[in-house]
């Protein structure tokens, strides 16, 4: 009799198991099916090609008509240029904590901070950026104003310099010691042994967190929020002003209503496919570049 | 190859040296601004960083404006940012933790299984969501439908945020576990549930609460979702069906009210706080409870 | 240090003048060894485990400059200069190394693992000149007939003993002074390990090998000269035949006999 209940709970717990992972499938469903319901509005009024390359947002009531173009230039550029700074800085740290200083008290010591980094919120570093960047970046002359893609890439940066490096220093650590010896007994240098062994040995995890901090860097809302100025047009350069996918729904979503939300979730819905690829690139960029 | 090989190691040698030079300058400034900031949240933030802070709620924009003019320090706190954020994450803890824990042990029981493949992809997938479109979703989904702000639509935005980190937290913990535990228990006549609650999910204590800490600690900070769903509130709210504040809130609340601006810093200086005692906590379970 | 044999000179290419190396402060893993090496001669370092050969062989080509605990004492002369003065990388080149386990670069191609000493110390060479030591050392190591068609591919594929094989290839293209092996077959199976020692035959007439073994019937089948080492000391030295036939100390002789091993 025991053994029948032990048997019928088994059965109860394992179903409700599978229920659970079920649920992970409707919710992803759900959330696609929410948005996409939302944004047909906008893409039946312009045409899913026409809103998406359409520069013009204008709210105004008499000329209201809405296109994603300038936010998706806008979140490109932060995005891609604070990639760009945050590389010489997430690849030293990589190798400080993964080759040089492997396993001592100091690469600890290192990665404390690192994480620390990533713990800081968004809307903090948003505050920093504001107070403290923003006038280095008045002085250096780029804007009047301060505020612009240049400072939100600037800080975008730092935040995703966590990002960029884990992945990156779990493996180049993992490069076995045996290929390394091989290499210096051939006579090279640390350096040498880097470029030609550690990293193109560890490069498929390299080049997969670039790809998940880029990822980060697109979705990131707050902290670009505060300091990129947030005009409704293309950006025409760093030095600009602008607005990203992220920012422009986190500002104007409050009293949106009508084809302006449904414009609005449409740009939610872009930015989540963006996102979703960036993902899948980056796991297919592990499997191929792993297959060593 | 002798006479050319000198100056060429001399110039390799130098060059291995300032490689080596330079990833300590970069990584060196890489780590600056943590203290910078750092810095300028407690030298700015310890000024109003008294008791008030946790036992006041906000004051109003009048009050401070008042107070401003005749130089006295801004009266009131955050207590409706802390209670808000208890009540918010709180239920969001009590939804995403056991549904979390269950599919990270499905995912770890049935790897070879096509269907697990697919969930664990899905899961990566939720978990690059930007904050912001959770906001949406969490707004489509529940202040819709309700008609207002809500702490719970808060909760389901930070639960969606949540989720696919407790999940993969667990998988992995469990994934690390020896198979001989669960097949000793099996063997000694135990039932599935039994060995999972008995022996896995205590064995696996260490991994899993670090996980659902780093995920506490990850919410704790958001703004975008809360924006959307929970709008905020200037008093102590427990009406899961009402807006509600939180930390972040106050913090975005007070950057956008001049009269307000002073009290940012000493709410971020609680706000971090938090998040850093809760990042040493994890690593300290993470260090005792190594498998 | 009788009957050493040598073929062509009487001048050693590499003498160890009292050579210790130390872990920590105090302990030493090899105390005090002094011998010579002569060219084209295969010499055997054996020894029970933790004896200390392998420590001995690594300080050769300074691989212990890679951990900055252990400290390396007395003269090592390489056609005389003392490697422990020189910089580490020159003393790489004029002694190569083949690991226990087989190590091919698993991001190069089988041509440009052969070539990996050159690139790795920016060494340019014209194509035909590449062609030229690819294929020199490939055929060295009988390995050129089994992989001449495939030289672009990795060499993950390969066997073990031909892995091994394309390693000692490798460190052969450098043209070193002297070659070491630290238990170059011990990862392999029997027919590999036959190979590898068949290719050593061979290949003495153009090097001089030191050759780290666990296994003295190796040791026997193959060197000319051999070492014995016991807690880091050199028990003995000599003549391969000599010491294995009339082994000179009580302890040789126990290890030989295989009383403790």
């Amino acid at each position: 009799m025991k053994e029948q209940l032990g048997e019928m709970r088994d059965k109860i717990f394992r179903f409700l198991l599978f229920f659970a992972a079920v649920i992970i499938l409707l919710l992803t469903a759900g959330i696609i099916y929410a948005l996409v319901s939302r944004s047909t509005e906008a893409f039946q009024e312009y045409g899913v090609w026409g809103f998406i390359s359409n520069p013009e947002w204008d709210p105004r009531p008499a000329t209201e008509e809405y296109g994603a173009l300038s936010f998706i230039v806008g979140t490109l550029y932060t995005a891609f240029f604070a990639l760009f700074l945050c590389v010489p800085f997430s690849l030293s740290v990589a190798l400080f904590n993964g080759e040089y200083f492997k396993g001592k008290k100091i690469s600890s010591f290192v990665r404390s901070i690192v994480d620390l980094l990533a713990g800081i919120p968004s809307i903090v570093y948003g505050l920093w950026g504001f107070y403290a960047v923003r006038p280095l970046v008045i002085d250096l002359g780029i804007n009047a104003q301060g505020f612009g893609i240049f400072l939100s890439s600037i800080v975008l940066a730092i935040m995703i310099i966590p990002y960029a490096s884990s992945l990156s220093t779990e493996f180049i650590s993992m490069v076995p010691n045996k290929l390394k010896e091989g290499a210096y007994s051939l006579g090279a240098t640390q350096f040498e042994v880097i470029q030609n062994i550690s990293i193109p040995t560890a490069r498929s995890g390299i080049v997969a967190s670039y790809i998940l901090a880029l990822g980060r860097a697109l979705g990131e809302t707050m902290a670009v929020t505060m300091l990129i100025g947030n005009t409704d047009r293309v950006p025409k350069g760093l030095r600009d002003t602008g607005n990203t996918m992220a920012s422009v729904i986190a500002n104007q979503f409050g009293e949106a209503d009508g084809i302006k939300l449904s414009s609005l979730i449409a740009i939610g819905l872009l930015l989540f496919i963006i996102t979703a690829l960036i993902n899948m690139v980056a796991k297919l960029v592990m499997k191929k570049l792993a297959s060593v | 190859m002798s006479l050319k090989s000198k100056s060429s190691i001399n110039s390799r040698k130098g060059t291995d040296k300032l490689v080596y030079f330079l990833v300590w300058l970069f990584s060196f400034f890489a780590m600056i601004p943590l203290f910078l900031i750092l810095w300028d949240v407690v030298s700015k933030g310890y000024k109003n960083f008294n008791i008030n802070l946790f036992t006041k709620v906000t004051p109003s924009s009048m009050d401070a404006l008042i107070a401003n003019m005749n130089g006295d320090p801004i009266p009131g706190g955050v207590l409706n940012g802390i209670t808000g954020s208890i009540l918010i994450v709180g239920l969001a803890i009590l939804i995403s933790v056991p549904l979390g824990l269950f599919i990270g042990i499905y995912l770890s029981d049935n790897r070879d299984k096509k269907f697990a493949g697919f969930i664990s992809y899905l899961t990566d997938l939720l978990q690059g969501m930007p904050s912001i479109v959770i906001g949406i979703i969490a707004y489509a989904w529940v202040v819709k439908p309700l008609g207002s702000y809500s702490a719970i639509g808060g909760s389901v935005a930070l639960t969606m945020m949540m989720l696919p980190m407790i999940v993969r937290s667990t998988e992995e913990t469990m994934k690390m576990l020896p198979p001989s535990f669960k097949e000793s228990g099996l063997a000694l006549g135990s039932s599935y549930t039994s060995v999972v609650f008995n022996i896995l999910l205590p064995s696996g204590f260490g991994g899993i609460f670090t996980g659902i800490l780093l995920a506490i600690s990850r919410v704790l900070g958001e703004t975008a979702p809360l924006m959307l769903t929970a709008l905020g509130a200037s008093v102590v709210n427990w009406n899961i069906t009402e807006p509600t504040s939180a930390l972040p809130l106050l913090i975005w609340d007070f950057y956008n009210d001049p009269n307000l601006v002073e009290l940012v810093w000493s709410t971020s200086l609680l706000l971090l706080i938090v998040i850093f005692c809760l990042n040493w906590i994890a690593k300290i379970v993470s260090r005792k409870w190594k498998i | 240090m009788e009957n050493i044999e040598n073929t062509k000179e009487l001048k050693p290419v590499l003498q160890l003048k009292n050579v210790s190396v130390s872990y920590n402060p105090g302990t030493f893993a090899v105390k005090k060894v002094s011998t010579d090496i002569y060219p084209n001669t295969i010499t055997a370092i054996m020894g029970p485990s933790g004896c200390g050969k392998s420590t001995l062989l690594r300080a050769i080509n300074r691989m212990h400059d890679l951990y900055s605990n252990i400290k390396t004492t007395g003269e090592i002369i390489l056609k005389g200069k003392d490697i422990l003065t020189m910089d580490s990388m020159e003393v790489r080149r004029l002694a190569g190394m083949v690991f226990q386990q087989p190590n091919p670069f698993p991001t190069m191609s089988i041509y440009e693992n052969v070539l990996a000493g050159y690139k790795l110390n920016g060494i340019r060479l014209s194509k035909k000149e590449k062609d030229e030591i690819v294929e020199q050392s490939l055929k060295s190591v009988a390995l050129w007939d089994e992989v001449k068609d495939v030289m672009s591919k990795r060499g993950s594929f390969l066997s073990g003993g031909q892995q091994q094989r394309l390693c000692i290839a490798r460190a052969l293209a450098l043209k070193p002074e002297v070659l070491l092996m630290d238990e170059p077959t011990s990862a392999l199976d029997p027919i590999s390990t036959n190979k590898i020692e068949e290719l050593l035959l061979e290949l003495k007439q153009n090097f001089t090998i030191i050759v780290v073994t666990h296994n003295m019937s190796q040791a026997a089948r193959v060197s000319d000269n051999s070492m014995f080492m016991y807690l880091g000391e050199l028990i003995e030295h000599g003549n391969t035949t000599q010491m294995f036939t009339k082994p000179k100390n009580k302890r040789t002789e126990e290890y030989l006999t295989g009383v403790f091993g």
